[in-house]
C-alpha cells in the first residue's frame, strides 16, 4: 500500500492567502492542485512535504480562459478537461484540443490542472510543450507583487521552476496573431500514457508565404524544447513538403532525447523528425481550410 | 464532507487517501482498490459530480465537497439502468472493475444520453478490466442508455430531468 508521509493539511480560500501560508511556512510547504503529479510523488516518497496548501478552492479565482483581442489569458487552476472543452481556444489554438485529447484519461483529466501541469516541469509534460510552442508567459505572484517570464525562463531544468519559495503561478498568457494555425502530434505506447515524444506547431502565414513558426517538443531533452533553429529555417519560406521535410531534419538535429524504457534514442529523433512534419502539415492545412 | 447525501465528519489523517477513508472509516467497500497510481479507474467515485480517482484524492480534498459512491447508484431499491445493463450484458465477470466502469459510465449518459461506442471507450479509457470485457461493458452501457431513453418517452418529465436526474 503507497500512503503519503504524515503530513498537515491547509486549505487556502484566496490567492492572498496561499501566498501568506506559502511565506510562513516557508520551504516545507508545496502547493497541492489536481494533485495528480504530487500525491502519486508523495506516496512513492519521492516528495515529502511537511505541509500541503490545496488551492482548489481558488478554482473560482484562478479557473479561467479569457479571450482577448492581443492574447489569450489562462488561469493557473483551470483544469485539462475544461481546457479540452473550449470552444473558443480551440478556434484560437486548436493545438490545445489536439494536445487535451491524448493527455491521461478522461477521469485524470477531471483533477489536473494547467499550472499544476507547467509547475510539474516533468520533461514529457505535454501542455509545457504546447505553451512553448506558442510562446507563453507565465505569470507568477508573490506577496509583493508579480512578475511576467518566459517559457524559457520558466523551466530551470527537469522538475525545476522560477517559482520561488513563497510564490505561486497564477496565469499563462498566449500572445494572439491573426494568420495562423497550430496542431499537436504525439505518440505513446498505450493510450492515455506519456509522450514517447510529442511535438507542437504554430504557423503564421503572410499571403504564401510563412511570417513566423514555432515548433515545441516533449520527451526529447531535460525540459520540453523550443527549437528556434526551425523556425529561422521556416521564416519567408512558401510551405512545401520539401520545407516539412527540412524542419522535420533540424528538430531531430537540435533534441537531446535519452534511451529509456519508452524507446531508443534513435528511435526518439525518428519520431521527433516525423511529427514536427505530422505538426507543420497540419498546421498550414487549417490555415488553408480556415480553422 | 457529504457521502451519497449524508454528512460525515471524521477527525483524520492528513495523508489519508480518499479510497481508504471511503472503505476503512466509512465501510463503503464498494468502491474497489486496485492499482493504487491512478492508472486503473476501480477506485473511481463522483466528487462534486466529476468522477474521479478516489487513490490519488486525499480524504481532506474532499472536505466540505459532495463523494458519490457505487452504493447510491441503487436508489429506493432499484437498480440504476447502468447497473441493469451490466447484468442484461454480462458487463462484468470478476466484477473488479465494475464499481469504477458504472460510476463514469453513469456520469457520462447525464452529460451524453445517447453516447456512440466510441465516446462510451472513450470515457472509459482511463479505466482498466483485467478480465478484459470491454465489449460487454460499451454493450451494458448502450443499453443503460436505450432503456433510459424507452423510460423517457414513457414518462412526462422532460429530458433534462430525467438525464440529471441522478446527478445531485
Ligand atoms: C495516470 C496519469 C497519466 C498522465 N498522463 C499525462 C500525459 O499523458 N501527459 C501529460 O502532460 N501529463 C500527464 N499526466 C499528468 C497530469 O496532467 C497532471 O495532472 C499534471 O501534471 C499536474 O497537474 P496537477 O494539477 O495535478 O498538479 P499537482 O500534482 O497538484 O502539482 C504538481 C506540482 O506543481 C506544483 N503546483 C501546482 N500548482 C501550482 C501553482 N499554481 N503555482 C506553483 N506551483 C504549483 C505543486 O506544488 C507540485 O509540485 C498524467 C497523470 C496521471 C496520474
Ligand atoms: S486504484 Fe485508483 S486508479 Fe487504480
Ligand atoms: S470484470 Fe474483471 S476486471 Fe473487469
Amino acid at each position: 500500500m503507497q500512503v503519503p508521509a504524515p503530513l498537515e493539511y491547509e486549505r487556502a480560500t484566496s490567492v492572498d492567502h496561499a501566498l501568506g501560508l506559502l511565506e510562513r511556512l516557508g520551504s516545507s510547504a508545496r502547493l497541492l492542485a489536481g494533485g495528480h503529479s504530487l500525491l502519486p510523488m508523495m506516496k512513492l516518497r519521492l516528495a515529502n512535504p511537511e505541509y500541503l496548501i490545496d488551492i482548489n478552492d481558488l478554482h473560482g479565482e484562478l479557473g479561467y480562459i479569457r479571450m482577448e483581442p492581443a492574447q489569450i489569458r489562462i488561469g493557473a487552476m483551470t483544469r485539462h478537461r475544461e481546457l479540452l472543452e473550449s470552444d473558443a481556444l480551440a478556434e484560437a489554438f486548436p493545438i490545445f484540443r489536439d494536445a487535451e485529447r491524448v493527455i491521461a484519461d478522461p477521469v485524470v483529466r477531471n483533477r489536473g490542472t494547467l499550472g499544476g501541469s507547467l509547475c510539474q516541469a516533468d520533461p514529457s509534460e505535454d501542455l509545457s510543450a504546447v505553451c512553448t510552442t506558442l510562446g507563453a508567459s507565465c505569470v507568477i505572484r508573490n506577496r509583493t507583487g508579480e512578475r511576467v517570464v518566459t517559457m524559457e525562463e520558466f523551466h530551470r531544468g527537469p522538475y525545476e521552476t522560477a517559482v520561488e519559495d513563497g510564490e505561486m503561478l497564477v496565469e499563462i498568457r498566449i500572445p494572439v496573431r491573426g494568420g495562423g494555425s497550430s496542431a499537436y502530434e504525439k505518440v505513446e505506447r498505450r493510450a492515455g500514457d506519456w509522450a514517447i515524444v510529442s511535438a507542437g506547431a504554430a504557423v503564421w502565414l503572410d499571403g504564401e508565404v510563412i511570417a513566423d513558426a514555432r515548433v515545441g517538443l516533449a520527451a526529447v531533452g531535460p525540459n520540453t524544447t523550443g527549437l528556434p533553429a526551425v523556425s529561422e529555417a521556416l521564416r519567408g519560406k512558401r510551405p512545401s513538403e520539401d520545407l516539412y521535410e527540412r524542419a522535420g531534419a533540424l528538430a531531430a538535429e537540435n533534441c537531446n532525447p535519452a534511451t529509456d524504457m519508452r524507446g531508443s534514442a534513435d528511435y526518439k529523433r525518428h519520431l521527433a523528425k516525423e511529427l514536427t512534419r505530422r505538426a507543420l502539415r497540419r498546421s498550414v492545412a487549417r490555415i488553408n481550410e480556415g480553422v | 464532507m457529504t457521502v451519497n447525501g449524508e454528512e460525515v465528519t471524521r477527525e483524520i489523517e492528513g495523508r489519508l487517501l480518499l479510497i481508504h477513508f471511503l472503505r476503512d472509516h466509512l465501510g463503503l467497500t464498494g468502491t474497489h482498490w486496485g492499482c493504487d497510481t491512478s492508472n486503473c479507474g476501480t477506485c473511481v467515485v463522483w466528487l462534486d459530480g466529476e468522477p474521479v480517482k478516489s487513490c490519488t484524492v486525499l480524504a481532506a480534498m474532499a472536505g466540505g465537497h459532495e463523494v458519490r459512491t457505487v452504493e447510491d447508484l441503487e436508489q429506493d431499491g432499484k437498480l440504476d439502468p447502468v447497473q441493469q445493463g451490466f447484468m442484461e450484458c454480462h458487463g462484468l465477470q470478476c466484477g473488479f472493475c465494475t464499481p469504477g466502469m458504472m460510476m463514469t459510465a453513469r456520469a457520462l449518459l447525464d452529460r451524453n444520453p445517447d453516447p456512440s461506442a466510441q465516446e462510451i471507450r472513450e470515457a472509459i479509457s482511463g479505466q482498466i478490466c483485467r478480465c478484459t470485457g470491454y465489449a460487454t461493458i460499451v454493450r451494458s452501457v448502450q443499453w443503460a442508455a436505450a432503456h433510459e431513453a424507452g423510460s423517457r418517452t414513457d414518462e412526462t418529465d422532460s429530458p433534462e430531468t430525467v438525464a440529471t436526474g441522478t446527478a445531485s
